[in-house]
């Protein structure tokens, strides 16, 4: 991933990869109580640690919110027997860094949708999303879809609308997003990755490349992305 | 309090594919140009492989001018107005081209035509009700040495069709004669686009690879295409994609007459008292600058040349420049870019790779290519079939009414089919119509309080006879290719595109042209318009190369008659 690369590291990933390590220290890696910082932690734990989609620091979403956030992904792109999922790409963790940058004119959008979400779920299933089963959450985000669901600003249909672009964004778009993490989305349909050469050989029938994994910005002489932090919205107000 | 600058021979508005191309026979015919961009320069290392940046997000890193001023739309005078997220087109110099899909059609012969040829052929009563559509002053004979100019300046690839009457049934057996082949062969091809012309030859068609401006080999010492998989809406990375930045521009430069100001914005052609055009306003940074010309070409895009015009209000022009005959914003028109079809394969189709102009196109549903005779429309599509995938784009797929779109079934369908689809374009003829027209909207401005375009236009019957004709066409192409699944999609709305043409158009009569046959204004004899503003029908072609072979032949009549046209 462009962000951990050694060269060209600007203040900003610094900064993130700060976040970063900080979420990680929020799991229990030494045993509480006491012992030594220093000492390896047992490999049983490590392994577990590896296993386990790595919540990063967050930027712009309350924890309510971004747990909510986590789990609707969660069942837009399920992670199930035939593979990996939106979890795991970390596609939560791209809207979140998202709604301070380039999708901030979002953000009041996702904000009063989470609310109309968690009060339409309280009232008609009696629970929190959280707490209900796959198959309730489900049913929950149909009616959403449908726009069936009320309290919405609008129709719930463009609040899911929403979810699900930036959720296909955050799992299939370049990792240097904060998305797609380990490239699983890419794996998931079968994207060979970004080439900065193709052959004629490349593209005859019945050729399956290997994925490379990488990202746009694994290609040294690119400038990064630096996108911008006013939107279309935003800017026509200008006057 | 603006700053007058020094005055110059002549100022382009706008260094895109218009104004970019007129800089280079100005400057080498001796004349001091201006030319102002509102964008910047923009090199390779820009150009990231990166599909949220280029395709979801606009580019930002490019000057976000066209963003702040999209077009409001109505579909008639009565309707609701409604307005896009982006805009299509953006600001830098070279324009649009820095992310175009760089296809370089000439127009046909019977586009320069349409109403003496559809009169001739199946009487005047078959042109459409409300269609303002006229001849164009002069036929492919006149335009042929300008598009061939452009081909080689610029780099194209292609395979000609018809060189002097020979017909070569490799390239478009439907094209107008050419003085000569193309200067590069044509894109290579995909084993699915191979499949593709299998089956349009099996259907008794005559498939060929399409143009484009971009090199299939080394020319003028810059890279051959690398088919990396992110040229539509994306900037090449080895300087393949040919523009006027890399090309017109740079060349205009080195003969020292060409002055490059970017981001200026350019806000009022001003005028004096016996109505000629004494130079432009412009702004950059919040400063305001006066650039005094003898001449002014406009060559920003279709909405933005009505635009101003419209704004550059005088006492000589009290409705607009150049609008005293109430012809600016008229005969809007553009390409029906919807309505393409979209097919399922069984298979793999191996389309990670490649780009929108490397493909196959069939032209025998094109134009007047087909007898209309038991028809009743006139015109027709041109079926383009190529090799473009990206990763959110592929998994953002429509799935055929087989699957909800998310959730576990989605997720498996997804996984399987991303690289089994293809979606073809088809390029329609659409006509200008009285009820099509451009002006400022009433209500929505910009960030410096000036109005912004304001389109009213809907497609009429003869572009949905058109529509429904060629997606049959490509949906029995698709199905002749092995295809399981195809959808015919829909034909949208006609708001803001980048195939916008009219507005300024071309023409001898004053009385319903804005322009006369060389591109100048009939009412300010300095002035000259430059883009697809111009064109008075689109044919079932991409614009570009026509934009491009108009604005060298303004640029040098312009040169060639300086005399006559600054007196």
């Amino acid at each position: 991933m462009a962000d951990n690369t050694k060269s060209g590291v600007s203040r900003r990933d610094l900064l993130k990869r700060a976040g970063m390590a900080g979420a990680a220290m929020t799991i229990p890696l030494t045993p509480v109580g006491g012992g030594d910082a220093a000492a390896a932690p047992p490999a049983a734990i490590v392994e577990a640690v590896a296993q386990t989609p790595r919540r990063e620091a967050i930027e712009n979403l309350t924890a309510a919110e971004a747990d909510l956030l986590e789990a609707i992904c969660a069942r837009i792109i399920p992670t199930d027997a035939s593979g990996p999922g939106a979890r795991e790409a970390r596609a939560a963790h791209f809207i979140d860094r998202a709604l301070g940058g380039a999708l901030a004119s979002s953000k009041p959008a996702y904000t009063a949708g989470f609310a109309a979400f968690d009060r339409y779920c309280r009232s008609s299933r009696g629970k929190p999303f959280l707490e209900l089963s796959d198959r309730d959450q489900d049913s929950v985000l149909i009616d959403v879809e449908t726009g069936a669901a009320t309290g919405f600003q609008g129709s719930s249909a463009a609040f899911f609308g929403m979810v699900r672009t930036h959720t296909l964004q955050g799992t299939f778009g370049d990792p240097f997003y904060g998305g797609n993490a380990n490239f699983v989305g890419w794996d998931l349909i079968g994207y060979p990755g970004v080439r900065t050469n193709v052959s004629a050989d490349d593209q005859r029938l019945g050729v399956k490349l290997t994925p490379n994994h990488k990202s746009a910005y694994d290609t040294e002489m690119f400038t990064k992305a630096t996108a911008s932090l006013t939107t279309n919205a935003e800017k026509t107000h200008g006057h | 309090m603006a700053t007058k600058l020094k005055a110059t021979d002549v100022v382009v508005i706008g260094l895109g594919a218009a104004g970019g191309v007129a800089v280079l026979p100005l400057a080498q015919a001796g004349l001091d140009v201006v030319g102002l961009e509102a964008g910047t320069w923009l090199t390779r290392r820009d150009f990231a492989p990166d599909e949220i940046r280029n395709n979801v997000r606009d580019w930002p890193q490019s000057v976000q001018k066209a963003q702040q001023e999209v077009p409001t739309h109505r579909v008639n005078a009565k309707a609701a107005t409604t307005r896009a997220g982006s805009h299509p087109m953006m600001n830098a110099v070279g324009g649009t081209t820095l992310h175009y899909w760089a296809q370089s059609w000439r127009l046909n012969p019977w586009d320069f035509k349409v109403v003496s040829e559809t009169t001739k052929r199946y009487g005047a009563s078959r042109l459409p009700k409300g269609s303002t559509v006229e001849d164009w002053p002069f036929g492919l004979e006149e335009l042929e040495a300008y598009y061939d100019k452009i081909e080689y300046e610029m780099g194209v690839s292609g395979q000609a069709g018809n060189v002097k009457g020979t017909i070569d049934p490799r390239g478009n057996i439907f094209e107008g004669p050419r003085s000569r082949p193309y200067p590069m062969p044509p894109l290579r091809s995909t084993g699915f686009i191979d499949l593709m012309a299998a089956a349009a030859r099996g259907l008794g068609w005559h498939p060929f690879a399409g143009p484009a401006s971009i090199n299939s080999r080394t020319y003028n010492g810059r890279s051959a295409c690398m088919y990396h998989g992110f040229c539509n809406k994306g900037g090449c990375h080895v300087d393949a994609k040919n523009g006027p930045h890399l090309t017109t521009i740079p060349r205009a430069q080195e003969t020292g007459r060409l002055k490059v100001v970017t981001r200026a914005t350019v806000t009022s052609i001003d005028t004096d008292d016996q109505g000629r055009v004494t130079g432009v306003t412009y702004v950059t940074d919040g400063q305001e600058f006066i650039q005094p010309a003898k001449v002014v070409l406009l060559g920003s895009y279709t909405y933005e040349n009505s635009r101003l015009l419209l704004l550059s209000k005088s006492k000589a022009f009290p409705n607009g420049l150049s609008n005293n005959h109430g012809q600016v914003g008229r005969h809007y028109f553009s390409h029906a870019q919807g309505a393409g079809v979209t097919a399922l394969f069984p298979f793999d189709i191996n389309a990670w790779y490649g780009l929108p102009a490397q493909g196959v196109a069939v032209d025998n549903f094109a134009d007047d290519n087909y007898d209309h005779g038991a028809l009743d429309y006139v015109g027709g599509g041109n079926l383009w079939v190529m090799s473009d995938r990206r990763p959110i784009a592929a998994a953002s797929m429509g799935t055929f009414g087989r699957t909800p779109t998310w959730g576990k079934e989605w997720k498996r369908f997804v996984m399987e089919n991303a690289d089994r689809t293809n979606t073809a374009y088809i390029q329609k003829t659409t006509l200008p119509y009285e009820s099509n027209f451009l002006d400022l909207d009433p209500t929505v401005k910009d960030p410096l309080g000036f109005p912004v375009c304001r389109i009213t236009a809907d497609y009429q019957d003869n572009e949905r006879k058109i529509t429904a004709h060629t997606q049959d066409k490509m949906t029995e192409w698709y199905k002749a290719a092995g295809a399981t699944a195809t959808q015919a999609n829909p034909l949208g709305t006609m708001g803001p595109t980048t195939h916008a043409y009219g507005g300024t158009r071309m023409g001898r009569n004053a009385e319903t042209n804005v322009v006369n046959e060389w591109g100048f204004s009939h009412e300010v004899p300095n002035l000259g318009v430059l883009g697809a503003s111009v064109m008075g029908t689109s044919g079932a072609r991409n614009p570009t190369l026509t934009v491009q072979a108009l604005a060298w032949r303004t640029a040098e009549y312009l040169a060639k008659n300086w005399k006559s046209v600054t007196v």
